[in-house]
Parts: C-alpha cells; sequence; structure tokens
C-alpha cells in the first residue's frame, strides 16, 4: 500500500503511523493486557477484586490447608492493623469467616485500603473471597478502631501439593487521593 | 536552490540552520562527545566516593543522582547520539546519496537535543536535587518518591526520545529511497545494514518509553494509578514496560557498533568480510529476540518458572547470533595481512572485552543463578563490558579510522596507540575487579561497603581515573589532527579500505555524490 507517490514521504507516513501506533499500543494493549493476563493466570499473586459467588460444592475434609494472614503498613501509614488470628486450618469448599483488627491513632479521618497478595502465587486462583474489606475503601474516624471482615473459601480443585496459603495485606494512606478525587467532581 | 554548489555558510548560522548530513553530523559527534566528558565526570565522582569505604565526599542523596544521571547521560547522551553523527556522516557516503532524505528535519533532530539535555542537567539545580532513582527509573521510586524535578526528567526523556525517532525515520527513508543505482540491500556495506536494522528498533521501542514516562506524568500530577497499588496500579508493570523498551534499547546501542567493527577489521585484513550474509540475518535474529526476552532482567519480580524458563531460554539463545559474528570476524582476521592501526587495536580490543562481556550475559541469562547476581556489582561490570568495551571502544575506533577522510589530516599514529593502551589496562583494572566484588554480593548503587570489598574497589577507582584521563589524550590527538594534522590526499586514506566513501576526494567535499556513482565490479 502506498501513502503517498514520492517514496520519501511514503516512508515517512508509514514510519509515523507505527510510532504512534506504538505509543498507543502501550496504553491500549500493554495495560490491560498485563492485568488481564495477572488476572486469569493468578500471576503476581493477586486475588479477584470482585466478591465470589459460592458455588454448592462439597466440603473436602479429608484435607486440610493452613491459612495463614499477614498485615503490613505501607510506607509512612501511621494505622494500627493486623490479623486478629495469624493462622487457620480450614477445608476446601468450606466457607470461612475471620477478621482484621485496624486503629486509627492520628486525629484525623483518614480513609485506607488495603491491597491482597497471595503467595504462593499458584494458589491465588483458588483463594475465593466472598467478602473482602480490601473490595472498598476503609474509612476511619481519628482515635477509633474497627474490626474488619473477611470471608473467604479455598477451592477444591486447589493443587494437591500446596498445603500452605499465606495471605498478606498491605495497607495504604489513600485519604489525599479520595479527597482529591471529591475536589475534582 | 542558487548556493546549492557553494561551500558551507559562515558563522554561527552555517551550524544553526544547516541541512548537509555531514555538518550535521560533526554537531552529533562533538555533543556526543560532551555528553561522554559529562557523564564521566560524574562517573569519576563515583569512584572518587567509593575509592574507599565510609561516606568520603558526597553525600548519600547526591551519590544516587550521580549513579542516576551517569547512566541517563551515557546512554541518551553519549551512546546514542555518537552513533547517530555517525549515521549522518556516513551513510549517504557510503550508499552514494547526496545527504539524507530529510534533511530539515535532520536540522531539528539534532538542535531539540541539546534543550533536552540541558533541562535533564538543570535538574541538579533544582530544590530537592535531581533524579535520584536509577537510570531504569523503577516505579514507585520514580513516582511516589521522586523529588519534584523528577517532571522535567520526564519531559527531556519525551525530547530526546522524539530526536531519536525522527532521526530513525530518517535514516531509514535514507537507506530505503536513496541507493545509488545497482546498491541492492545484499550489496549495503554492513554499517548501513545494523543501521538500518537499530533505526527499525527506534521507531518500535522509543514510543513505548515515551509511554512510560507519560504514565509516570500521570501519575504525579492527574490521579491515575498506572502503577501505584493503593489506587488498583501495579509497580511491577512499570519493569515490564520499561525492559520491553530496555532490552532492544541495548541492541540500539550495540548493533551500530556491530557495523563499524565490521567495516574496519576488514579493512586492516585486507580481506573481504567473511560471511557477509550471515552478518545480516545474525542482526536482523538479534533484532527479533530483543523483543521476547525483555523479563530477564526481572527474574527476582516473582514469575511463574514456565515464564522463567521462556526467557531464559529465549535469552540463551541469543548467543547463537552474536556467536555467528564474533567467529566471522576472527574468521575474516584469520590468514589476512593485519596490521595493527590504532582503529584496528580498538576492533580487536572490542572483539576481546565484548565477547567476555557476552559470557557473563550468559551467566546473568540463567534464571536460578541470577537471584544471587541480580542487582549487584557483577551486572555493573558485565554491562560496562559490553557498552564501554563493546560501544564506545568501536566508536573510538570509528573516529580514528574516518577522521582522516572527514578531515584531510592523519592523527598522531603513536599517540593513538597510546591511547588505545591507557584506554584498555585502565578499562580492565576498572571493571574487572567489579566481577568478583559483584560475585561476593556487593550491591550495586550504593555508596559505602563492606569493607572486605576495600581492595578491589580501590583498584576499580584507580582504573576508572586512568581511563577517563586517556580520554583527554584522544581529545587532544583529534583536536591537534583537524588543526595542524599531517594532510592526506589520497581518496583511500587506508590501502585495505573498502566501499563508495572511500572513492570521493579527502577531505570529503561539503556536497558529494550529487550525480549517483556507477558502481564498478570492486564496489558492488
Amino acid at each position: 500500500m502506498r501513502l503517498s507517490a514520492n517514496p520519501t514521504t511514503d516512508t515517512v507516513l508509514k514510519l509515523a503511523t507505527v510510532s504512534v501506533a506504538m505509543f498507543a499500543f502501550v496504553f491500549v494493549v500493554m495495560v490491560p493486557l498485563y492485568n488481564v493476563l495477572c488476572d486469569a493466570l493468578g500471576i503476581n499473586g493477586k486475588t479477584s477484586a470482585q466478591a465470589y459467588t459460592a458455588v454448592d460444592a462439597a466440603v473436602d475434609t479429608g484435607r486440610s490447608i493452613t491459612v495463614q494472614f499477614i498485615a503490613t503498613n505501607n510506607d509512612g501509614m501511621p494505622w494500627e492493623f493486623r490479623p486478629q488470628v495469624t493462622a487457620m486450618a480450614v477445608h476446601p469448599g468450606a466457607a470461612n469467616d475471620t477478621v482484621f483488627f485496624a486503629a486509627n491513632p492520628t486525629t484525623q479521618d483518614m480513609v485506607a485500603q488495603a491491597i491482597p497478595s497471595v503467595s504462593p502465587s499458584r494458589a491465588a486462583e483458588y483463594f475465593h473471597k466472598t467478602e473482602c474489606f480490601c473490595f472498598n475503601q476503609q474509612p476511619l474516624g481519628g482515635e477509633s478502631n474497627t474490626l474488619m471482615p473477611l470471608q473467604f473459601i479455598v477451592d477444591q480443585d486447589l493443587p494437591k501439593d500446596i498445603k500452605t496459603i499465606t495471605l498478606s495485606y498491605t495497607l495504604f494512606d489513600v485519604t489525599a487521593r479520595v479527597s482529591d478525587q471529591i475536589a475534582a467532581r | 536552490m542558487g548556493d546549492h554548489h557553494h561551500g558551507p555558510a559562515t558563522g554561527i548560522g552555517r551550524w544553526l540552520f544547516t541541512t548537509n548530513h555531514k555538518d550535521i553530523g560533526t554537531m552529533y559527534l562533538w555533543f556526543s562527545f560532551a555528553m561522554f566528558i559529562l557523564g564521566g565526570t560524574f562517573a569519576m565522582i563515583i569512584r572518587a566516593e567509593l575509592f574507599q569505604p565510609g561516606m568520603q565526599l558526597v553525600e548519600p542523596g547526591f551519590f544516587n543522582q550521580m549513579t542516576t544521571l551517569h547512566g541517563l547521560v551515557m546512554v541518551f547522551g553519549a551512546i546514542m547520539p555518537s552513533f547517530v553523527g555517525l549515521a549522518n556522516w556516513l551513510i549517504p557516503m557510503m550508499i552514494g546519496a547526496p545527504d539524507m532524505a530529510l534533511p530539515r528535519m535532520n536540522n531539528w533532530s539534532f538542535w531539540i537535543l541539546p534543550p533536552g539535555f540541558l533541562m535533564l542537567a538543570s535538574t541538579l539545580f533544582m530544590e530537592g536535587g535531581a533524579p535520584a532513582f536509577g537510570w531504569t527509573f523503577y516505579a514507585p521510586l520514580s513516582t511516589t518518591y521522586a523529588a519534584p524535578s523528577v517532571t522535567f526528567f520526564i519531559f527531556a526523556i519525551h525530547i530526546l526520545g522524539v530526536s531519536s525517532i525522527m532521526g530513525s525515520i530518517n535514516i531509514i527513508a535514507t537507506v530505503m529511497n536513496m541507493r545509488a543505482p545497482g546498491m541492492t540491500y545484499m550489496k549495503m556495506p554492513l554499517f548501513v545494514w545494523t543501521w538500518l536494522i537499530t533505526a527499525f528498533l527506534l521507531v518500535a521501542v522509543m514510543p513505548v518509553l515515551a509511554g512510560a514516562v507519560t504514565m509516570m506524568l500521570m501519575d504525579i500530577h492527574f490521579g491515575t494509578s498506572f502503577f501505584s497499588a493503593a489506587g488498583g496500579g501495579d509497580p511491577v508493570l512499570f519493569q515490564h514496560i520499561f525492559w520491553f523498551f530496555g532490552h532492544p534499547e541495548v541492541y540500539i546501542i550495540i548493533l551500530p557498533a556491530f557495523g563499524v567493527v565490521s567495516q574496519i577489521i576488514p579493512a586492516f585484513s585486507r580481506k573481504p568480510l567473511f560471511g557477509y550474509a550471515s552478518m545480516v540475518y545474525a542482526t536482523a535474529s538479534i533484532a527479533f529476540l530483543s523483543f521476547i526476552v525483555w523479563a530477564h532482567h526481572m527474574y527476582t519480580v516473582g514469575m511463574p518458572v514456565a515464564g522463567e524458563l521462556f526467557f531464559m531460554y529465549a535469552t540463551m539463545l541469543i548467543a547463537v547470533p552474536t556467536g555467528v559474528k564474533v567467529f566471522n570476524w576472527i574468521t575474516t582476521m584469520w590468514r589476512g595481512a593485519l596490521s595493527f592501526e590504532t582503529p584496528m587495536l580498538f576492533c580487536i580490543g572490542f572483539l576481546i572485552l565484548f565477547t567476555i562481556g557476552g559470557f557473563t550475559g550468559l551467566m546473568l541469562s540463567i534464571a536460578p543463578a541470577d537471584f544471587q547476581y541480580h542487582d549487584t556489582y557483577f551486572v555493573v561490570a558485565h554491562f560496562h563490558y559490553v557498552m564501554v568495551a563493546g560501544a564506545v571502544f568501536s566508536m573510538t575506533a570509528a573516529v580514528y579510522y574516518w577522521l582522516p577522510k572527514w578531515s584531510g589530516r592523519m592523527y598522531n599514529e603513536t599517540m593513538g596507540k597510546v591511547h588505545f593502551w591507557i584506554s584498555f589496562v585502565g578499562f580492565n583494572i576498572t571493571f574487572f575487579p567489579q566481577h568478583f566484588v559483584g560475585l561476593a554480593g556487593m550491591p550495586r548503587r550504593i555508596p559505602d561497603y563492606a569493607l572486605q570489598f576495600a581492595d578491589f574497589n580501590m583498584m576499580s577507582s584507580i582504573g576508572a581515573f586512568i581511563y577517563g584521563a586517556s580520554q583527554i589524550l584522544f581529545l587532544y590527538n583529534v583536536l591537534a589532527t583537524i588543526i595542524a594534522g599531517e594532510k592526506v590526499t589520497d581518496e583511500k586514506v587506508w590501502d585495505g579500505a573498502e566501499g563508495l566513501e572511500w572513492t570521493i576526494p579527502t577531505p570529503a567535499p561539503y556536497h558529494t555524490f550529487e550525480v549517483p556513482p556507477k558502481l564498478d565490479a570492486a564496489h558492488a
């Protein structure tokens, strides 16, 4: 295909198109593709950001999986943040409940966002959350505390060699981000 | 075009408004040398601080700014523009074209570079200091935790990206449309081939880099969360995008160097290049593979095993075409009538040291071993063997080789050889010990180190001062040649040199090949 009768102009137009396309490629292909791949393959330890709808399935009482909980504050986050229990033994297919404790020691109202990560990363796609405080931003008044619920099911199809799953939450301070968005509206 | 057949304009206007490929090439070469000295100064500050353990001269924050700016200035300011300058000078002369295809755009590609680097260098004097997050500018170091000057850094990257893309489009348009009749693709000199492929790499990946810094800009100023986990983004995504640009980038730097060596080794072996066609295919294979190996820079981010294996095997595969090239260069020299003028010495230095750098690259490609080498001085040693002894040595060889043709004057051969030997020895004293401290676990980009690394670091620093000083000798030699070198008038400055650029008068006239040359058997 010729874009111009002048061969030099033709070459330049084609190459300029390629470079513009590559710039667009980063935004419209690489970023969504990365997120889709991480979601579909459960790599990077990312769990789904949506609540899981429990399916009717038998509880596999013959297997016991240890689920460990870790809570970390991101740099500069002043909250107290920890799991109420640090580990529990669960059966695949069964719904389990636990809570995380959070306290805001400052005098300001703050908003936090917890970001989950599952290790080993292969287990991420078998770790379903039916309810999680990480699905939403968590506002908390100054000098107050709260218990944040988590309900999860470990899938019956979890590979046999996985006996321990570690769920880690990092808590980010998103107060400034939220107020910016409100101001922008 | 009344002044078409006249020589250059006079005064500063000649340089500001020139559309002549030789003038623009000269400006690129001088600009890149200035950047080489600037980046070298930053390196000297780094090595002076590391001369002894403990904090000696500079604050840790300033040290980080030095490592960052050293990398950025050397990669984007010194090496890349120097090869663009070489391409400007040589490609029209090698393919029998009167000039580049787009002379006015050529002027722009050069003249937006100095403001871009002025902007980058000015960050040193800003509140909070210059960028201090390493030349790879990983988010969130370069977003959430960066000094405010990062915005100027982002725009500087945009500017030099635009410059590179315009330069590459120009080179491709020239090579595809302006070859002399009879100059088919498979008759082009290898330097032209390597630059053609490099230019395609640049057009493909410089926009990716521009995309990465644009995302940083949006994260910093417009509330997006491409790389911020708190807003649903992912810092690892930055590394994928950066290295999708970054790995082709290292071949953008080294492929023109391969081209230079492929011109010079045959000239001083007095034999045609061995395996011309395989050189072309090897170059193209390396360029293709460069797009599918990027994650070998990030084995430690927690990739699935299948991913680690894929990137490991793909990376190792690059050793095959590279091995073909090294084999061809050695075979070109085999039973040749060798002579060892300065350009040839630098090419042989390149061949030996680049191969060492290639082998350490193979070591780094082994995913399980890389967990030990990652972010240590072993990596620093590896990429300086391929960047300095690879790209810079071949660039130096190119200057010595073509300077007589450009200026009509011969450089001082003895001084050139002294420059080579001081460079070669200084380089190895600097970087060879870094392999050892790296394997023993010394991390890169750290202003202080454990006492056990003291001796090797002192050696490294002494070597760096020797290597740095030898560049002043180089500058003196080049200046002395241009001002008062012995005049040469032979069209073929070197008796073994082949190619169209050796059929025009010496020094090369301001305008060449206004009438396309006829290719005789010797040049076809």
